[in-house]
């Protein structure tokens, strides 16, 4: 069974008084503890794509289901508990809190969406910035921290909640090659350990190769789908 | 909620500045409004108590249509000695009576013996007297003070009378008067001493024993005009005099109507309008306050939320609940007026310890050297500080509403 599904999935915005459509007739599926990217050039679609299976906004048409729930279902309070529950968040400008440390920034999720006992919280907060490299930089807040280091710091968040997928819309376009390469690795490595789900955008081609699955978006539309044993 | 307050503070924290103003701002409101409270409360409690405790009482009792003819002191409108036997009872049956005093007031005219000028006569029972207006013998200025307030014989001049016909403790004057059938009758009186004037310039209100009213307007019963009453509880003096007039209300005049009524000092002097004023001076500061912390906390809100749009999008994004995010800003404003109000108290109460060691004396009316004592009541404090805290709360609630209502994807993608 996959973990999201879409079928001829469709996303058109309005602009004064025309449709500008987004998203035309897509269909993926996208396996559990998989690592995929979607790619493609700016305004192919890809923020729209990550928006919609991370139930940020709805989809006009078609069909969209993520851990077996019809997204397009969900209102907005159902959404929030959605993601709160099954889905973390990367940003590509990381968007930590500032007035909070990293380990802060880590738990914010476990207390403000999860109400989880402060022991659990710690030891969880703990396992996962020692997992992402950053137990000894655990009371820094993040400006005083490096873009990369930042990147972990968010990565960490995103899995704090257990989830089961993991979103990244250009998670690397703020960082060097070397440091975007180390970000993707431990995504990679987090993946294998949790069997976590995820999925990024970029248009970056050394970063894409790093994904073992990859949708090509061109205006919206599917053009390529590649596995990485094709890419080998 | 721990936590959320931990994170609200740290919120308020990274703007240090605009938080020390907005705070700033908050304390000097309310701690300006806690001072007004308690100098204006403490002037008005000393102005009430020259008014009931040195002239009115808290409370009379008269004839019905007694007060409405006051001006004329009509003698025919005193209190039968059966009328004034309920009123008695009524007085001993109150538990929250104090005390009360009987009073015979008249016109007379005032004679040094070559100059003539008028007065109102008070013939007062001395002992029951300094019971009901204890500061009364206070006012007197000269001649021989303590002891009864005045014997037999004496007279307690006012000031301007005395001094305007050249008169003095010791000296003989007498007074004039018409009694009730139309006859003049007139008594010698030694001046017992200057009375000081509780109400200014117009005060011409003179004592004398009751029995020398009596025999002054040849009153062959004993005669009452008014009951002039001291309640336990000064703040309780509406609450006793809705209970006389309830009391007294079966006791009625040939017509059927009610034979006696009751009258509070409110309704007995203008200077009851005084204290209004004081209270809707301090209303309108009070609401003065209310604009100030509601345009200050709104306006930091505001600001916070303009500023943190991005940040909104990505709790939102993670799944924070809108509740969350609103109860997250509405705690920001909350800590801005509990800081607000706790430092505001602290600094009034400082001021009121200050301004009370410093013994800051003024005058008011003829009182010279009287001591600004200002004092505030823990409701004033709390009620104060409380309105603070809910107003500050109210001023954050449409930029918390706007913050929780926010689209995350919009938010996100705000520079």
């Amino acid at each position: 069974m996959s973990l999201i599904h879409a079928e001829k999935l469709t996303k058109t915005y309005r602009a004064g008084d025309v449709d500008v459509p987004a998203v035309r007739g897509v269909d993926f599926a996208i396996e559990p503890a998989s690592f995929v990217a979607f790619v493609g050039p700016s305004g192919s679609g890809k923020s729209t794509l990550l928006n919609m299976i991370g139930c940020l906004d709805s989809p006009s048409g078609g069909r969209l289901s993520v851990l077996d729930t019809d997204v397009a279902t969900l209102d907005r309070h159902a959404s929030a508990e959605f993601r709160g529950r099954h889905i973390g968040f990367i940003f590509q400008d990381f968007n930590l809190i500032p007035v909070l440390t990293a380990y802060e920034n880590v738990e914010y999720p476990l207390i403000m969406v999860q109400n989880w006992t402060a022991a659990k919280r710690r030891e969880r907060v703990m396992n996962l910035l020692h997992a992402v490299g950053m137990s000894d930089q655990a009371d820094k807040r993040p400006d005083q921290l490096s873009g990369g280091q930042k990147q972990r710091v968010a990565v960490a968040r995103a899995l704090v909640a257990d989830s089961k997928l993991v979103l990244a819309d250009e998670p690397t376009a703020n960082l060097d090659h070397d440091t975007a390469r180390r970000i993707l690795e431990l995504m990679k490595k987090m993946r294998d350990e949790l069997k976590t789900t995820f999925v990024f955008s970029t248009h970056d081609p050394k970063i894409m190769r790093e994904a073992e699955v990859t949708f090509t978006l061109e205006d919206g539309r599917l053009a390529q789908n590649n596995s990485a044993a094709q890419h080998g | 909620m721990g936590k959320i307050l931990q994170i609200a503070a740290r919120n308020l924290l990274r703007y240090r500045r605009r938080t020390l103003l907005t705070s700033l701002l908050v304390v000097i409101g309310i701690a300006a409004v806690l001072l007004f409270v308690a100098i204006t409360g403490s002037f008005k409690s000393l102005m009430i108590a020259q008014i009931t405790d040195s002239m009115l009482g808290h409370l009379q009792v008269h004839r019905r249509g007694y007060v409405a003819s006051i001006e004329s002191l009509p003698l025919n409108l005193n209190m039968p000695p059966q009328l004034a036997a309920r009123a008695v009872k009524a007085l001993e049956d109150n538990p929250e009576v104090a005390a009360y005093a009987p009073r015979i007031k008249f016109g007379a005219m005032f004679s040094n013996f070559t100059e003539t000028t008028s007065v109102r006569v008070n013939g007062v029972d001395p002992e029951r007297e300094n019971r009901v207006t204890p500061l009364l013998a206070g006012r007197q200025l000269d001649g021989e003070r303590g002891g009864a307030l005045v014997k037999r014989g004496e007279m307690l001049v006012p000031v301007l009378v005395a001094r305007g016909l050249q008169v003095k403790a010791g000296d003989t004057v007498v007074l004039v008067t018409t009694n009730k059938d139309g006859s003049v009758n007139g008594k010698t009186f030694l001046v017992r001493g200057m009375l000081e004037s509780a109400t200014g310039p117009g005060g011409r209100d003179g004592y004398i024993h009751i029995e020398d009213a009596r025999e002054l307007l040849r009153l062959t019963e004993p005669e009452v005009t008014e009951f002039a009453v001291r309640v336990k509880r000064q703040e309780r003096v509406e609450r006793v005099t809705a209970a006389l007039v309830g009391e007294l209300a079966g006791v009625k005049n040939k017509q059927g109507g009610a034979a006696l009524e009751v009258h509070s000092w409110q309704r007995l002097t203008p200077f009851a309008n005084i204290a209004n004023m004081i209270d809707v001076l301090t209303l309108a500061i009070k609401v003065m306050l209310v604009s100030i912390v509601l345009v200050a906390i709104m306006n930091v809100m505001v600001m916070a939320v303009y500023e943190r749009i991005r940040e909104i999008g990505t709790i939102a994004a993670i799944g924070t609940p809108p509740g969350r995010i609103l109860s997250l800003f509405l705690t920001e404003g909350l800590l801005l007026g509990v800081v607000g109000s706790v430092i505001g108290t602290a600094v009034s109460l400082a001021a009121i310890y200050a301004l009370n060691v410093w013994k800051i004396s003024y005058n008011f009316g003829q009182q010279q050297g009287l001591l600004l004592a200002p004092d505030i009541a823990a409701r004033d404090v709390i009620s104060i500080a409380g309105m603070v805290i809910v107003v500050a709360i109210l001023a954050s609630l449409q930029p918390a509403w706007k913050a929780s209502r926010m689209d995350p994807i919009t938010a996100l993608r705000h520079v």
